[in-house]
């Protein structure tokens, strides 16, 4: 492992001002000398295999601002501080009863060991498990930019079908994500310009020619808050995460859902989708067929066929796309059966 | 009988240490800090030891570590606790899990320096002074919950935090929550079956 100073600022403030010094900024935030640590579970490890190579780091876990431990739960959102855990979010009662994808989508991610280390804010932030990013001898156009991509090619069973270049093809493993997408959630991230709030869609990057910029983050800019907006049929929501096995494994294709009914007919569809796309993977066209209709499971194959119209494999996930039609047809009857 | 005296006396790690490698025993447990910043203004460089102050199983340790250290490798190598295992080091199988404050972590994945002052539970902290062991160990031991016994520190410490969180309720809920726990003996339906014992143990108490 590369060596690397280690700091503990007391203040957001102080954490930006070491990150924002001038040899820091204008690069892709993953790529930049100073890493800001809070869990550690996804850096601690590509710092052990030579892939994050960071010169300093910088604890969150030293910052004082109580905010970021917080999750406030009003009428109409749920608000959670950067640094709240995995976990704890997950174990939270009124986070479940208000709304379960969000539960859910943390409750079948990673291990409870885990989910006690990582942070919310991080955990939003982790970075694809494709094995040609993680074992440095490969080429990677995501981790060395122009290099190539040895996964084109390769040994590609888990990699993504949705959202794809031909730069890159690895999935975002998240869980969480696919729940916040899903449900228009925002972000706020305080940098050395000042703090914005940007919507959750717009925080992570499709590879397009430069995958090794993953996200809208400067390299001083630190997420501080996650909000989810709540409505009533926030309750009538549903995470279905399919794996190799039945726990502790990242998706193979899963599914964020949640449904504002009238009867038997849909008002409006939210539809996230796991495990299949390079991004976070909000499916509006799903969305659309679904509007107005009566959910059967016709008009639900329907949403899946539209959600994968897209989608592009490659020689050893193209068992993804049905199985990700099934897993989204799935989810979203057992969404409409829930209670509203 | 002509094992005895090293049975009694000597162990088989205390053996090895002993005659392989005395030069590299670290004589750093409660050890004075070495000032990890010099005094001078001089700028934080990677070379620098950083200082960092732990409670663990109960006893404050002073330590200067390389910014590198996992807390796995501070709790094996620097202060000789050598119970917590070292499995995948990558935070996939679980043998390193310990408690944090109370919480089950992996301490492969936690940079030693980031748990200052924090108050740190290895397996070698469970039992009593008086030898009497935890009742999730006693678990384990009563239903030969282990083969080749690697992974065990890792999933009685993970045990107790599965259970501390209330995610013992079912047997369904003790697979799901020991999930990041891997036995590749399988021992798995006799760890199931302690941890069922040592919840209603716990329970009762």
């Amino acid at each position: 492992m590369r060596p690397f100073v280690y700091e503990r600022p007391t203040s957001v403030s102080a954490a930006i001002a070491i990150a924002s010094r001038p040899d820091t900024v204008h690069v892709p935030s993953t790529g930049a000398g100073t890493q800001f640590i809070a869990g550690g579970t996804n850096l601690a490890d590509y710092m052990k295999l030579g892939v994050a190579r960071p010169e300093r780091l910088l604890d969150l876990n030293t910052l004082a601002e109580p905010a970021l431990r917080q999750i406030r739960i009003d009428n109409d959102k749920i608000r959670f501080g950067a640094l709240v855990r995995m976990g704890e979010a997950a174990d939270n009662n009124d986070v479940r009863r208000r709304c379960p994808v969000l539960a859910d989508s943390l409750k079948f991610a990673a291990s409870g060991q885990l989910r006690n280390m990582a942070s919310l804010g991080g955990n939003v932030l982790q970075r694809t498990r494709c094995e040609y990013f993680r074992e440095i001898s490969w080429p990677c156009n995501k981790r060395e930019p122009g290099s190539g991509c040895a996964a084109m090619e390769g040994s590609n069973r888990q990699h993504a079908v949705l959202g794809t270049s031909d730069a890159c093809i690895a999935t975002y493993h998240g869980d969480f994500a696919q729940a916040l997408v899903a449900l228009d959630a925002t972000v706020d991230v305080e940098g050395s310009r000042g703090r914005r709030t940007l919507t959750f869609s717009k925080l992570h990057r499709r590879p397009g020619e430069t995958p090794d910029i993953e996200t809208d983050l400067a390299a001083d800019e630190l997420i501080t808050a996650i909000e989810v907006p709540l409505a009533q049929w926030s309750s009538r929501s549903r995470y279905l995460k399919i794996r190799d096995r039945e726990s502790y494994a990242f998706a193979l294709a899963s599914a964020a859902v949640a449904l504002d009914m009238d009867g038997e007919t849909v008002r409006s569809a939210r539809i996230a989708l796991g495990g299949l796309a390079t991004v976070p993977w909000r499916a509006r066209e799903a969305e659309d067929t679904l509007q107005g209709k009566v959910l059967d499971e016709a008009t639900a194959q329907e949403a899946a066929e539209a959600a994968f119209a897209d989608a592009r494999p490659r020689e050893h996930n193209a068992f993804k796309i049905p199985l990700g039609k099934r897993t989204l047809v799935r989810a979203l009857l057992e969404t409409r059966d829930m209670k509203g | 009988m002509s094992d005895a005296k090293i049975s009694s006396g000597l162990s088989r790690r205390m053996f090895m240490t002993a005659s392989v490698s005395a030069a590299a025993v670290m004589p750093l447990v409660n050890s004075p800090t070495r000032a990890a910043q010099p005094a001078s203004a001089k700028p934080a460089e990677p070379r620098d030891l950083s200082a960092v102050s732990m409670r663990i199983n109960k006893q404050t340790y002073n330590l200067a570590l390389d910014n590198r250290t996992s807390l796995l490798d501070a709790l094996r190598d620097h202060v000789g606790l050598t119970g917590t295992k070292k499995g995948c080091d990558h935070g996939q199988c679980g043998a390193c899990t310990v408690l944090i404050d109370g919480k089950r972590v992996l301490s492969c994945l936690s940079f030693a320096v980031m748990n200052q002052g924090r108050e740190i539970t290895t397996v070698e902290g469970l039992a009593s002074a008086e030898g009497e062991l935890h009742p999730v160990q006693k678990a384990f031991v009563d239903h030969d919950a282990f083969q080749c016994g690697y992974c065990t520190p890792g999933q009685i410490m993970s045990a107790i935090g599965c259970i501390n969180e209330g995610h013992a309720g079912s047997e369904d809920d003790i697979r799901e929550y020991m999930s990041g726990n891997l036995c590749r003996c399988a021992a798995y339906p006799n760890i199931v079956a302690a941890i069922v014992q040592a919840r209603d143990e716990t329970r009762r108490a």
